[in-house]
């Protein structure tokens, strides 16, 4: 099974002065392609440094984590912005759309910060597109965040998570904000992105959300406590 | 290219977005822009109004004038009622004779009279002088001809009359031909002169002169109808001057010449006036130099109040962008967590403080190049509620009324240059600062 992520003995210790917060102490897990995965675990658990770890935006203190080939605890600061942006896609819980860009615009904010700063052409923008109405917001392409209820919101970053064709996908919460109703229009759309075969690494403290994933992780002190697989991960043919 | 474009427009974006705020921040940076370039623009017109007034004065003359010692000196030297100084008709002999550089001399002499015509009267300046005298002042005749060499020497009762003196003595008549009064004398009018501006005063040795009220007689006929003695009778008392000349104009072969000649000219009379120092030399190339100091101590002095203004200008950008900072950590974590690397950040920032900048002095350069209509809109403003009548014909009051603000253009770039120069400047902290945000904490940030 080809892995899309790996992480080994992984360990993030932050050095307040007087004490040393273990926040991560050893964890250990294989994310192969086509997985989706939930994280689950109280606050203080370690789940978030998980996240930001996974998501690039940080370093470990000890430990590996493979992605793309490449291990991201060596990498220096550049290099980590250029790893986020070819290889994550993020979906934040607040969604985080920038308020002065329509959401053609707002989709298009990874290619921006392209290695070697590559025009926007044509190809691009029509890419932009599709993934605009693959998310079902092929009508309002000009609206700005304000004029968009939470949900489409949502679909705003997840079609900008995709632009840059990324090999994992990291969700915080992604439903953490959202009206039940929403709440599953997002999952489906998850679930559908998973089911084309991208790998989605989700941190949520919701078990209805969870259980609708393949495979559960939840964390406690630093360490994790139990690995429920639900459905084996298809990677995509 | 399409790049730069592409960070231009984005910065653009931003800035739209705070619409007033951006204009506001920019206000600053357009008014030092306006003011440097309105500054040196005055002041260039300055000093290109002090170089047509000494032009006119002739930067090859050299002008050698009677000045009335002080009252002191004047009592311990001469004990007689009759205060007796200024130059002689020996000096403009000396000069005329010994130094080989001047190529011409004009003396002149100068009395207050009344001039008569039937039954008008008017207090005029009567001006005895020789033929070169209307060339080196500028003056034009409007008709008739000026005084000749022919004239000098029959001692001939003829004047040349100013507009002024040719309106009020002769209001429905041709002057030409008809006979005046000037003192005990009858003159004949041979000709009349044309309206020619005042000239202001200069480095103070130099009083203003006003050429429209003047009557020209030869100063051969003036020496012989009225003598050097001057009598005057001022509010009951009575003074009594005596000069052979007021002023000799020498003209100087040129202009490299003119200094050394002028230092001869100093050194001759400083003999033949051994007791007093009753004559002033005033060189026109010397104080041409001197306005062109001037000048620059008034640009140095003006460019640095307006740039003062600029700074001030670059603090407000730099306060601005640093509170946008703030206010958009949570942007520039999601920019940095997309895959923004610092570099970005900082070029993101940098654009929008030098777009900001770079229009703000645009607009300042435009406002810069509309200063001329701006001062006549002081002047107006001056001239209707500041100044009355009376002082508006002063001295300070006619310079300052006759400036006219010579934009440099040499000065638009520059301003231009210094207003983005500011926004790089004054950006570069806050977009440094943004840059150096941990992506992790500005992702958190409310």
């Amino acid at each position: 099974m080809k892995l899309a992520a790996q992480v080994v003995d992984l360990t993030k210790f932050y050095d307040l002065g007087s004490v040393v917060v273990k926040a991560l102490k050893g964890v250990s897990t294989d994310f192969p392609e086509g997985d989706f995965v939930a994280i689950m675990g109280s606050s203080g658990s370690g789940k978030s440094t998980m996240l930001n770890l996974l998501g690039a935006l940080d370093r470990p203190t000890s430990g590996q984590y493979i992605l793309g080939g490449r291990d991201v605890s060596t990498l220096d600061d550049d290099e980590l912005s250029e790893m986020r942006n070819d290889m994550i896609g993020f979906i934040f819980q607040s969604f985080n759309l920038i308020s002065q860009y329509t959401v053609l615009e707002n989709i298009e904010v990874p290619l921006l910060y392209r290695a070697g700063y590559p025009a926007i052409g044509r190809v691009e923008r029509e890419w932009c597109m599709e993934l605009a109405r693959m998310v079902g917001l092929g009508d309002r392409m000009d609206h700005r965040p304000f004029q968009l209820s939470g949900g489409q919101q949502q679909r705003v970053s997840i079609a900008r998570a995709l632009v840059n064709d990324p090999q994992i996908i990291l969700a915080d919460e992604p439903t953490g904000n959202l009206d039940s109703a929403t709440e599953a229009e997002i999952m489906d759309i998850l679930h559908n992105l998973n089911s084309e075969g991208r790998t989605i690494i989700m941190v949520t403290h919701e078990p209805g959300i969870a259980k609708q994933t393949k495979r559960q992780i939840v964390m406690k002190d630093g360490l994790i406590e139990s690995e429920t697989i639900l459905q084996q991960a298809v990677p995509a043919s | 290219m399409s790049r730069i474009i592409r960070i231009v427009r984005l910065a653009l974006k931003s800035l739209m977005l705070h619409k007033l705020r951006s204009g506001l921040t920019m206000l600053g940076i357009v008014f030092g822009v306006f003011s440097v370039i309105a500054m040196l623009a005055i002041g260039e017109g300055a000093s290109a109004q002090a170089q047509k007034q000494v032009l006119e004065l002739g930067a090859t003359n050299v002008i050698v004038r009677s000045v009335k010692p002080p009252h002191e000196v004047t009592q311990s030297s001469t004990r007689s009622r009759v205060l007796q100084y200024g130059l002689l008709r020996s000096d403009y002999k000396i000069l005329t004779e010994t130094l080989p550089t001047i190529t011409s001399a004009a003396p002149i002499r100068e009395v207050d009279r009344e001039i008569r015509y039937l039954k008008e009267a008017m207090n005029a300046r009567v001006v005895g002088c020789t033929a070169d005298y209307l060339d080196m002042n500028h003056l034009t005749l409007s008709q008739g001809r000026f005084l000749t060499g022919s004239d000098q020497q029959k001692l001939l009762n003829v004047a040349v009359i100013a507009n002024e003196v040719a309106n009020s003595l002769f209001k429905f008549e041709d002057p030409l031909g008809k006979s005046i009064r000037i003192g005990a004398m009858f003159y004949t009018v041979v000709g009349v002169t044309k309206d020619r501006t005042a000239s202001a005063a200069i480095g103070g040795s130099l009083s203003g002169q006003d050429y429209n009220k003047d009557v020209y007689i030869p100063i051969k006929t003036l020496q012989a109808r009225e003598g050097d003695l001057d009598i005057k009778n001022q509010a009951g008392s009575m003074t009594a001057e005596h000069i052979e000349l007021n002023q000799i104009t020498l003209r100087v072969n040129n202009k490299d010449s003119v200094l050394p000649t002028a230092q001869a000219i100093r050194e001759t009379l400083d003999q033949s006036h051994p007791r007093t120092k009753d004559y002033a030399v005033v060189v026109p190339l010397e104080l041409l130099k001197q306005a062109e100091q001037i000048r620059m101590i008034f640009n140095v002095v003006l460019g640095s109040i307006a740039a003062i203004s600029l700074v001030v200008g670059g603090i407000g950008i730099m306060n601005i962008m640093l509170a946008t900072v703030t206010e958009r950590t949570r942007e520039i974590g999601v920019r940095r967590a997309l895959g923004a690397r610092q570099r970005d950040i900082i070029e993101q920032f940098l654009t929008e403080t030098i777009v900001l900048a770079g229009s703000g002095g645009m607009i300042g350069v435009i406002f810069g190049l509309l200063t001329p209509i701006t001062f006549l809109g002081i002047q107006w403003f001056v001239q209707n509620f500041v100044m009355e009548g009376s002082s508006a014909g002063s001295e300070v009051g006619r310079m300052f009324f006759d400036l006219q603000p010579q934009i440099a253009f040499w000065s638009l770039p520059v301003a231009f240059g210094i207003s983005v120069t500011i926004g790089i400047i004054s950006g570069i902290y806050p977009a440094i600062s943004a840059a150096r945000l941990d992506p992790i904490e500005a992702l958190r940030h409310e």
